[in-house]
């Protein structure tokens, strides 16, 4: 049995330990909003929170996350309401959609982190979340537009 | 696939097909079976006194369903398709429900002659009929309100959910009116708007898939869910063209979760509690294969195919002119040999279908581009008619091609006839990377001859590879010619007196597909970047030399001026860098770019691209300037990186370590310029995809000196 905080809910689980988190998520959860798509962490698809911190959750054993803090995209707000959400839904990013779970994630992780990024910032951060319709752009400017928000609320 | 250039398709008896219908509660429903452009055999529309097949679904408490009948993968139709339906309709933009529509006959995209999302058709297929269902929709509303309100039809206005009577201001919402509409005759014309009096077309929407793609509720095909619902992972052989030998599953079926294990056509597959299990069952495994006939295949070997199919004649893909005899004449000969490789479609949403198949019935969940073809192979596999086949749509974690295909449905209907349970197969990356249906690999000889101005006078494109359309829809194989081979090479624009293409279909083991932009995607490469060359040995500006070969083709000369004046060609650049340009027509749509790369230490980085395009009336702005974004992105993947090679009759790439994509840090500063236009709407998909190889290979020939004959680009 392991147990773990899963966006803010207590969760006690007889899974196998060494079952990678995101099949957790997804299977054992019905947390559907992580996605799979390498399985080798050299895509982002699967970004989740891990006591605040970006891990590649299709990489990353159920028993490394004993007693820790998992937030996925579902826990990201209640309502989409979060900067990068918000800046996300202003700027049309999603094409297909499918690694976007990934880049939100990675995205509010590096905003948490470092309130002002700059574009040197922001490629280091996100340039291993992979996306095939070409939203890079989109990210960026969505990034920068969530900073400005997040800065702007705050004074 | 097919006549992906047809025009407006609409013809005499559309109305025919018009049916309406009530809905339970008091509703009205607006559907129709669409006329088929060349599929004749398959219009007669089932008479429906129902319209269960509806577009439009007006219920009394005033929601409008619109459906969609196109697959949303990231281009936008999910928003695109009901903008059309809600102009005419003059419903409540804000306020409409969107689905996805069935498999089912009525909505057949008529550029095809199937419910298929491809070739960039969505809104060329459906721009005019869709608008006609919504103003049938909104004349249907006004007559009942008319007929209510004892007042004359043309003194009463439709707008946003709600018909005015002018004068008296009298109001009704649509919902009160829709039960009463749908029990008047179908009318017998409609009037479109002008293009002038659009309220939606051509404005920037927000799309409306968005909202679930930020919050992870938009279900794509691997987060289906149900009671009961089992997972599957196939075994296949990592050979083309293998078999199975024999397969021990002792140790899989130890494996904590996995409940059965099979073998099915493609392989074996291990049935689990989740796709953890099934995967470590399907790893504990022990197979044996049969290798078959391709089991020493490898690149060279292919490549040998290629150059002894370039020995033979070859069928005639165009021939204008004498082109021997103009080369003859020729001041200067020119001749190079331009290659691609395979290439994977690496969707990011790795192939997977859920099915339940019962004894009268068959029901998948299935991110697909190809609804009938889905129907279809799971009618023949169950022995069920068609129609007992339901076909649910989700959203598409990427497509560029990949999910027209059917082997993931088939793999999973098979494996539910054996499970009784809901089963959903799911591939892994590598299964995806390694049995997909690849861009084909070419081999092109191009000589062409210049005359003492250093005009050309003579092209010659000799080209060999395999064909797509002998397997998806072989009818369409004439004389030895697969037109999706040929495109962007045959109709080359270039104002050559003398020109002659032809092309030698050699079918090897590797099995091909349709591929964003499909032959245009390479076609563009080769022949912009001959061009290119042609233009160097002329000693001639590319863009100048374009310009004057261009004359009578208004539309790639638009956007070729545009990209260029936008781009300041000409102009000096920071140093370092070099300019390439590019242009070309594919899916009824013109696009040229210009891109601005570095090469330094062996590395061509591209910079910034800029992009016209020419794609007719545009329905969603944002969308068009997305998509190009996107084709560009997609293609420059293709330019720098993608290499699909073989080795003992196995694809050596499985994932994205060593078949890389284009990262966030590598993406170009990319400027989007749109025509304004009031030609019929032109693809947007694809078009983005086909200038940019070019675009960036010419620049890196302005860098190096050195002509780029084969992709991906390496100095």
């Amino acid at each position: 049995m392991i147990s773990l905080s899963v966006n803010g809910e207590a969760r006690t689980l007889d899974v196998d330990p060494a079952t990678p988190l995101l099949w957790v998520l997804r299977d054992t959860l019905g947390l559907t909003g992580t996605k799979y798509s390498c399985g080798i962490a050299v895509c982002g698809a699967c970004t989740v929170h891990v006591d605040g911190a970006p891990v590649r959750a299709c990489v990353t054993p159920l028993s490394a996350v004993a007693n820790k803090s998992v937030t996925t995209i579902e826990g990201l707000s209640k309502d989409s309401s979060h900067p990068v959400q918000r800046a996300w839904i202003a700027l049309d990013v999603p094409q297909c959609g499918y690694c976007q779970s990934g880049q939100i994630m990675a995205a509010a992780s590096l905003l948490a982190k470092n309130p002002k990024p700059n574009d040197a910032d922001i490629d280091q951060a996100m340039s291993g979340i992979l996306c095939r319709c070409g939203t890079y752009s989109r990210i960026r400017s969505a990034i920068k537009q969530a900073a400005a928000q997040k800065s702007g609320g705050a004074t | 696939m097919n006549d992906l250039t047809a025009p407006e398709c609409i013809n005499e008896s559309r109305r025919q097909f018009l049916k309406i219908g009530a809905v339970a509660g008091g509703g009205l429903l607006i559907g129709f079976h669409l006329p088929l452009a060349n599929r004749a055999g398959e219009a007669e529309a089932a008479a429906s006194e129902f319209v269960p097949n509806a577009w439009i679904r007006i219920d009394a408490d005033d929601t409008v369903t619109l459906r969609v009948a196109s697959s949303e993968m990231g281009q936008g139709v999910y928003t695109a398709i009901p903008m059309l339906l809600a102009e005419e309709l003059e419903c409540d933009w804000a306020r409409i429900t969107v689905e996805m529509a069935p498999a089912d006959k009525a909505y057949t995209n008529p550029l095809i002659g199937q419910q298929l999302t491809g070739g960039s058709t969505a809104v060329r297929a459906f721009w005019t009929p869709l608008r006609q269902a919504g103003a049938t929709g909104r004349e249907l509303l006004i007559r009942a309100a008319a007929q209510t309100w004892k007042v004359k039809e043309d003194e009463c206005r439709a707008a946003n959910g709600v018909v005015v009577h002018k004068t008296s201001q009298r109001k009704a919402r649509y919902g009160e009116l829709a039960a009463s509409a749908a029990t008047l005759p179908v009318p017998t014309e409609v009037f479109l708007k002008e293009p002038g009096e659009f309220k939606l077309i051509g404005k920037s929407t927000a799309r409306l898939d968005t909202p679930r793609k930020v919050n992870g509720s938009a279900v794509f095909g691997m987060d289906v869910t149900m009671p009961g619902l089992l997972t599957a992972v196939v075994a296949r052989c990592p050979v083309f063209g293998g078999t199975l030998k024999k397969f021990d599953a002792t140790t899989a079926k130890n494996v904590a979760g996995v409940r059965q294990v099979f073998a099915i056509q493609s392989g074996v597959a291990v049935v689990a509690d989740s796709f953890w299990a099934a995967k470590q069952g399907r790893d504990a495994l022990v197979l044996e294969w049969d290798e078959g006939a391709h089991a020493k295949l490898n690149s060279a070997g292919i490549r040998t195919q290629l150059e002894q199919a370039m020995k033979t004649p070859g069928a005639g893909a165009r021939n204008d002119g004498d082109t021997a005899k103009a080369f003859k004449a020729a001041a200067k000969r020119i001749e190079a040999v331009y290659e691609v490789p395979y290439l994977a479609h690496a969707c990011m949403e790795p192939m997977n279908c859920t099915a339940l198949v019962k004894k009268e019935s068959c029901e998948l969940w299935v991110p697909t581009q190809g609804q009938t073809g889905a129907q279809l192979v799971a009618s023949k596999i169950t022995g069920l008619p068609p129609e007992k086949v339901k076909v649910n749509t989700t959203f598409l974690g990427g497509g560029f091609g990949r999910r027209s295909e059917q082997d993931f449905v088939a793999e999973a209907v098979q494996v539910a006839m054996t499970t009784g349970a809901p089963v959903k197969l799911v591939w892994t990356r590598e299964d995806d990377m390694q049995h997909d249906y690849y861009r084909p690999a070419t081999l092109n000889r191009l000589s062409a001859a210049l005359d003492k101005k250093g005009m050309p006078i003579a092209w010659r494109h000799e080209m060999a590879g395999a064909s797509i359309m002998t397997r998806v829809f072989p009818n369409s194989v004439k004389s030895g010619l697969d037109r999706t081979s040929i495109e962007g090479a045959a109709n080359l624009p270039y104002a050559i007196p003398n020109l002659h293409v032809t092309w030698a279909m050699e079918n090897g083991a590797v099995p091909v597909g349709f591929w964003r932009s499909v032959g245009s995607s390479q076609n563009a490469f080769i022949t912009e970047c001959f061009l290119d060359e042609l233009a160097a040995a002329a000693g001639k500006d590319p863009y100048q030399y374009r310009r004057a070969l261009l004359a009578k083709h208004p539309r790639h000369l638009g956007v070729l001026d545009l990209a260029a004046n936008k781009a300041n060609w000409g102009k000096p650049l920071a140093s370092s860098r070099t300019r390439g340009i590019a242009v070309a027509e594919a899916f009824g749509s013109y696009c040229a770019q210009v891109a601005e790369v570095t090469v330094e230490h062996g590395q061509v980085r591209v910079q910034r691209v800029v992009c016209a395009i020419d794609c007719g009336m545009v329905v969603n702005p944002d969308t068009v300037v997305a998509q190009m974004e996107s084709g560009i992105v997609y293609g420059l993947t293709a330019a720098l990186k993608g290499e699909i090679t073989i080795k003992d009759g196995r694809v050596e790439q499985g994932n994205f370590n060593d078949y890389p994509l284009l990262r966030l840090d590598e993406m170009p500063e990319i400027e989007v310029h749109i025509v304004k236009s009031g030609e019929h709407p032109g693809g947007v998909g694809e078009p983005g995809t086909p200038p940019i190889a070019p675009a960036v290979a010419n620049a890196v020939f302005a860098a190096t000196g050195k002509p780029v004959r084969k992709l991906p680009i390496r100095v």
